[in-house]
């Protein structure tokens, strides 16, 4: 049907409006309708676009709202593109979405700012549709600027907090070091091919039209773009401190759907990368560094959303891991299952949080098992999935990428797969080690806590039931057969091929070995686990502090500049020149005023001087010209 | 033409006299008839080009400006008087700090 995909991505924005516009005056209940059925309703349409696609066999469908510019002989237009790959976006995005406006009912009831939440998350809804369903980088841009609005209103939601207030700012600046490289890359990509339709691009670039040069440095720019995005190393600073926005926003934005768009892109132009596998041996190599590094950090967290924040990361280093090894469909097999668990963590952690009215510290959890048992067994079915139990979602996707990292023809390496592995040992480990402190050993909350601790309403656990179903069972849809028409799976490499079962097993066991060795450690009220605290003091503090890396970019990257705003940029170019020269002709003005000032004294004799001396000089000129 | 040179002499004297007189003279009512003096010497080479171009429009304008001038001086004279009034002298000094 036209308009459909139209339909979809626009439902949101009219939320956005109503809810922004009247949203406030109109009460609860107007909000709820708006703020929740439109998501809803574009998640209907999602589904009803995506059997339309298949009735046609996945063909693309194409849909052109309107020419956005024509410039010379190239055309700019806004058309939206339907293939198995958005429209599996398009579902996890409104699908998830929804589910997490349902929840944020519950969630943010006492909030006093609820319309302008729902007509935010609107907007983001209404951003990342357009960036999943844009044909054209352009479209795509715009979405991927939206969302970075989004989210940036979304950390600072409590903006009288300045503390949340400066996240959000980090976020958002961070984001655009990374979309320098993004626009950079595509600037390149369009001076190269002549087109910014990503499906033309694939296929100019699979043409063989493109020199390796220009496509690797492309390949290289469009990741710079999708570092900041997505959270990887050296652009990962902004997602732990974005933890300060509500929570259903860190479940949405920065874990389920968001932070997944430059996995997202890198997949979609899957075409530029594979012509360029210099930029994919560095994918492989941040990915599996940033998932190896940030679960390291996980360990030690004790803020229940910078755990999740780290192993979000973590994660999401896994999916670019994946895309660095030419398994594109794997990644976002992993985007798929990781959408569903992460969110039901961190709906889960939310839960706790309301619980315990806006607790954080997990030092002062425990016990909550028999409390608030809903929250528990979803949250410990998500663990289960992150860790990669069998036959859970996230055994299926992170085994799948840990495969590809050793066997991949295209850059498949042990070392990959051995950093991968101990990364996966490290998930499981640090996923026990939350769900244990939170829910089980002994209560260590404070008396005037503990009695208040009450399970959340149906509303909040019916979404955490949910996404704990699809925790279990989305490894079960096979996305990455799926996908394999649009996203080629790499060649195996036949000397390996028979190790797949011996690799199944070390995974399983590697997250056997996660779960125990948490147990171990924290049981018995964890004292194990600080004697090996005390023992390890510096590595300790090292981890809490991220590695040093936010003092390191205050050294290295923020002193310097402030020390060039300040001196070159607002010292000398502000003050100096601008204002002197400015200063400096009002100056000469006012002078020249005053002297010539003095001419008129007010004495009618001396204007008769002036004038015989001015008809002299006058006299004089004609006569030596005329 | 010696007719003619010798009235612009004429005038350029007139005009020559009124500036001096303007100059020196410390009467603020002396310098008013210097002023007059002035005007009337230009006004006496206007007539001079205007009768050598042979041109009409020369001698309408000569009129216009002793209209011009006459009213001017029925100006002049009572701006004076109220001076006068004012501060009880004629010099011009006393009056500089009408310079605003």
């Amino acid at each position: 049907m036209n308009g459909l995909l139209t339909t979809l991505v626009l439902l949101p924005l009219v939320g956005f409006f109503l809810n922004g516009l009247f949203g406030r005056r109109l009460g609860t209940g107007f909000v709820n309708v708006v703020g929740v059925g439109l998501p809803l309703a574009a998640f209907g349409v999602a589904v009803w676009a995506w059997t339309l696609l298949e009735a046609q066999g996945g063909a693309p469908i194409i849909e052109t709202v309107f020419t956005w510019a024509v410039i010379g002989e190239h055309a700019f237009e806004v058309s939206f593109y339907l293939d198995r790959l958005s429209a599996l976006m398009a579902l996890v995005v409104t699908g998830v979405g929804a589910a997490i406006h349902i929840y944020s009912i519950g969630y943010m009831k006492d909030d006093a700012s609820y319309a302008r939440y729902f007509a935010y998350l609107n907007l983001f809804l209404f951003f990342m549709l357009l960036l999943v369903l844009g044909r054209s980088l352009l479209v795509l841009f715009v979405g991927w600027e939206g969302v970075g609005l989004a989210s940036y209103l979304l950390i600072g939601f409590w903006f009288e907090d300045a503390a949340k207030a400066r996240a959000g700012r980090k976020a958002f600046l961070t984001n655009r070091v990374g979309d320098a490289g993004f626009l950079l890359g595509m600037f390149l990509i369009f001076t190269a091919v002549g087109t910014l339709e990503m499906d033309l691009i694939n296929q100019a670039f699979a043409g063989g039209l493109v020199p390796v040069g220009i496509a690797t440095a492309a390949a290289i720019l469009l990741f710079i773009g999708a570092t900041g995005k997505s959270a990887q190393i050296p652009l990962h600073v902004w997602l732990p401190d974005a933890m300060a926005g509500p929570t259903p926003v860190s479940a949405l934005i920065h874990a389920a759907t968001m932070v997944t768009a430059g996995v997202y892109l890198i997949a979609r132009l899957s075409g530029v990368y594979l012509e360029a596998p210099a930029a994919s041996e560095l994918i492989a190599v941040i990915g599996v560094l940033t998932a190896f590094l940030a679960a390291t950090i996980a360990l030690v967290q004790t803020d229940i959303k910078k755990v999740l924040a780290y192993s979000t990361i973590s994660q999401l280093g896994f999916m670019f891991l994946a895309l660095g090894v030419g398994a594109y469909g794997v990644a976002v097999f992993h985007l798929f299952t990781h959408a569903f668990f992460k969110a039901a963590l961190f709906l889960g952690a939310g839960s706790v949080i309301h619980a315990l009215g806006g607790e954080q510290d997990i030092r002062r959890m425990g016990g909550l098992r028999r409390r608030i048992p809903w929250t528990f067994v979803t949250f410990a079915v998500a663990t289960a999935a992150i860790a990669g139990l069998p036959p859970l979602a996230g055994f299926f996707s992170k085994d799948a990428i840990i495969w590809y990292a050793l066997v991949s023809g295209a850059g498949g390496a042990v070392w990959l797969w051995a950093l991968a592995s101990v990364t996966a040992l490290l998930t499981a480990f640090y996923m026990f080690r939350l769900l244990w402190l939170v829910f089980l050993g002994r209560s260590r909350m404070e008396p005037e806590v503990e009695h208040h601790v009450h399970e959340s309403p149906v509303s909040m656990t019916g979404v955490l039931v949910i996404l704990a179903v699809f925790s279990v069972i989305a490894g079960w849809f096979a996305v990455p057969d799926y996908l394999e028409p649009l996203l080629p799976l790499p060649l195996v490499q036949p000397a390996l091929e028979h190790l797949h079962l011996a690799q199944v097993l070390f995974a399983v066991l590697l997250a056997g070995l996660g779960l125990i060795g948490a147990a171990y450690l924290y049981r018995e009220g964890g004292w194990r686990a600080r004697q090996w605290q005390t023992r390890m003091q510096g590595m300790h503090q090292l981890l809490m502090r991220n590695y040093f890396v936010d003092e390191l970019y205050d050294r290295a990257l923020q002193r310097p500049w402030r020390w060039i705003s300040d001196r070159v940029f607002l010292r000398l170019g502000d003050r100096i020149l601008l204002d002197g020269s400015l200063h400096g002709l009002a100056a000469l003005a006012r002078q020249g005023a005053a002297w010539l000032g003095r001419v008129q004294t007010g004495s009618l004799h001396w204007y008769a001087w002036l004038t015989l001396l001015g008809l002299v000089g006058v006299l004089l000129w004609t006569w030596r010209h005329v | 033409m010696d007719d003619m040179a010798f009235l612009l002499a004429v005038s350029g004297l007139l005009f020559t006299l009124g500036l001096v007189g303007v100059i020196v003279r410390r009467n603020l009512l002396v310098m008013l008839m210097f002023l007059e003096l002035m005007l009337n010497g230009v006004i006496l080479s206007l007539v001079v080009f205007s009768h050598q171009l042979g041109s009409e429009a020369g001698g309408v304008l000569v009129f216009l400006v002793f209209v011009v001038a006459a009213a001017e001086i029925a100006i002049a004279v009572p701006i004076l008087l109220l001076l006068v009034r004012l501060k009880r002298t004629l010099d011009p000094g006393a009056y500089a700090g009408l310079k605003g």
